[in-house]
């Protein structure tokens, strides 16, 4: 079983996969990847499925080696990657030889970047998942000096494949829902709120990311005496001073804060990925057009496995190869001399 | 002695994800909508409806988690008023009683005297009051395990802080709104902290890692620091947590 091992790591390198479902009676949140979609893009990649285990490394990478040779692959935010000193680039699955030391930086666009390894991170799962859940003391950030051990690696000749990701890493609008509590604001509040352009603060983490405005706060009907309840992540929620955070993977499972609306699955990569100081604002859908975005990690694994690419297409793959116009483009070899 | 409790009969139903129906008894939190609320957990839990894959109540709620994939809204949504409409009035009494040891010197209850000075009362009255009221665990959440207790006097209606305290420690006892936490883990917040315990709610390395359940009695015992400290030493003493199991 391969080894890897981390020479130097950032502050928040953590083993995450798609969480614990289900303990929500039990006040543990899901947990897991912030970006979910980059988990699912890497199980695409090395041809996983939707439960094995990924590094979460947020805003930094760090040093990692295998004592086995194994095929990764980088998704969710963008970080500088080299082997050896030659450039990796994200989203296509690399060959990391034996000893060979992957070196992953600063994220140059994006939070939360992902390093995936063909054979998965085979940690002792805890309630049925390796997802390291800071917040509730589930497992520890990483640090030099650590080692895993990971899955064997089924094809490590298979040729490069790729994806393209769809952006989520420059913010813009990103799609809400009502819930609960949205009636605590009226109507003007809310209004105002969908029309604020709003930066991601610095302060934010895997529980959740506060925004900043230039502009009044949003106050809700009776805040500091509204009754705990209920939430999901995705919840935006506006703090005793009116200042909204969204909450992310390893949320608290009640809270007390009055919250404005929900952010739908599909657009919370958009939302942890904004890098501090990236504009983010708020559009609200009717509850059928939020349903309606509404896809199972299934459904999305499959749909990312059909979008799948070989880096360089072999010949033997094309299956339609006689379809293609492979000699129209013949001609006497002067044009460049014709008028 | 059972005690009989007739349910809320109209709740709210709202959105809560796109995969979640939240069922809303009260917007404000009585003994009659949170056992409306775990009574009504319970029946959905029993009629095993196609399609849900998780329940949890909290104080006043029911959210119904469904995969959308096997059913929808609208299909969840009818099956739950059917549900509704057959909620019957059941024995509501506590299945198990906690005692918890629970320290209110100065330096274990830095909030204690004007949490008590805003429900009217004298730090000394605060305390007995505390230790004396027969409490429910209303509801689980939060943090892993942590319970929200209930209800304690009206007087004892005084709001969250606007401003969150930064580090309050696991095991602090803390109040706000007529209820009680005992806090799973180091956190920041807004709850006044009045009293400190050395139980942990949340034991994730244990074969049962979640201590309390919703509905579970509880009291607290008040000792001294000395005898706080002790309890701390003695992690295997999970601060001298009792419990009686009732029936």
């Amino acid at each position: 079983m391969p080894v890897l091992t981390l020479h130097s790591a950032g502050p928040g390198v953590t083993v995450q996969d798609l969480g614990r479902p289900g303990w929500t009676a039990q006040g543990l949140s899901r947990g897991g990847a912030a970006d979910r979609l980059a988990v699912l893009e890497a199980a695409a990649l090395l041809h996983q499925d939707s439960g094995f285990a990924v590094l979460e490394m947020i805003g930094f990478g760090g040093v990692f080696s295998s004592d086995q040779p194994t095929r990764f692959v980088l998704t969710g935010a963008g970080m500088q990657a080299s082997i050896d000193g030659a450039a990796v680039p994200p989203y296509t699955t690399q060959l990391l030889p034996a000893g060979a030391q992957l070196t992953i930086g600063g994220a140059r666009h994006g939070v939360f970047g992902y390093l995936a390894f063909a054979g998965g991170i085979l940690t002792e799962p805890v309630m049925d998942s390796r997802a390291t859940h800071l917040t509730a003391g589930l497992g520890r950030a990483l640090a030099a000096g650590d080692t895993l051990p990971l899955g064997d690696d089924p094809r490590p000749d298979m040729p490069p494949q790729r994806l393209n990701p769809p952006d989520r890493c420059n913010g813009g609008m990103v799609r809400m829902m009502t819930g609960p509590q949205t009636d605590l604001f009226d109507e003007q509040t809310l209004a105002d709120f969908l029309a604020t352009s709003f930066r991601r603060s610095p302060r934010g983490n895997r529980q959740g990311v506060r925004l900043d405005h230039d502009g009044a706060s949003f106050a809700a009907k009776g805040g500091l005496s509204v009754t705990s309840d209920l939430i999901v992540p995705g919840d935006v929620q506006l703090t005793g001073d009116g200042v909204p955070y969204v909450l992310l993977t390893e949320c608290q499972t009640i809270g007390g804060y009055p919250r404005i609306g929900t952010v739908i699955p599909a657009d919370l990569p958009r939302v942890a990925q904004a890098a501090p100081g990236t504009a983010l604002q708020f559009t609200l859908l009717d509850l059928a057009a939020a349903d309606a975005t509404a896809e199972p990690d299934m459904a999305v694994l499959r749909r990312l496995q059909q979008a799948r690419q070989p880096l360089i297409r072999d010949l033997h793959d094309i299956a339609d190869l006689l379809g293609y116009q492979l000699i129209s483009g013949v001609t006497a070899g002067d044009d460049l001399e014709q008028d | 002695m059972p005690e009989i409790m007739s349910p809320l009969a109209d709740p709210a139903f709202c959105p809560l994800g796109v995969d979640g129906v939240l069922v809303r008894f009260a917007r404000a939190l009585t003994a009659e909508a949170n056992a409306s609320a775990s009574g009504f957990c319970a029946q959905i839990k029993a009629a095993a409806l196609p399609g849900v894959t998780e329940l949890a109540s909290s104080l006043t709620s029911v959210r119904v988690g469904f995969d959308p994939a096997v059913t929808d809204r609208q299909r969840i949504t009818a099956q739950l008023r059917d549900l509704l409409t057959g909620l019957q009035s059941a024995d509501t009494s506590p299945r198990r009683l906690w005692r918890i040891p629970v320290a209110f010197g100065p330096s274990h209850a830095p909030q204690l005297h004007e949490a008590a000075q805003l429900a009217g009362l004298t730090a000394e009255q605060a305390v007995a009051e505390i230790t004396t009221t027969m409490l429910r665990v209303l509801a689980i959440g939060f943090a892993p395990g942590q319970p929200y207790l209930g209800l304690m006097p009206l007087h004892w209606d005084i709001p969250r802080q606007s401003d969150l305290t930064p580090h309050v420690p696991r095991g602090a006892l803390v109040t706000a709104v007529r209820q009680l936490i005992i806090f799973a883990a180091d956190t920041p917040t807004g709850w006044r902290q009045i009293g400190q315990s050395a139980f942990s709610v949340w034991q994730p390395d244990s074969d049962t890692p979640f201590l309390l359940d919703a509905g579970d009695g509880l009291q607290f015992v008040a000792v001294s620091d000395d005898t706080l400290r002790d309890l701390q030493a003695n992690p295997d003493s999970n601060g001298g947590a009792r419990c009686e199991v009732l029936r």
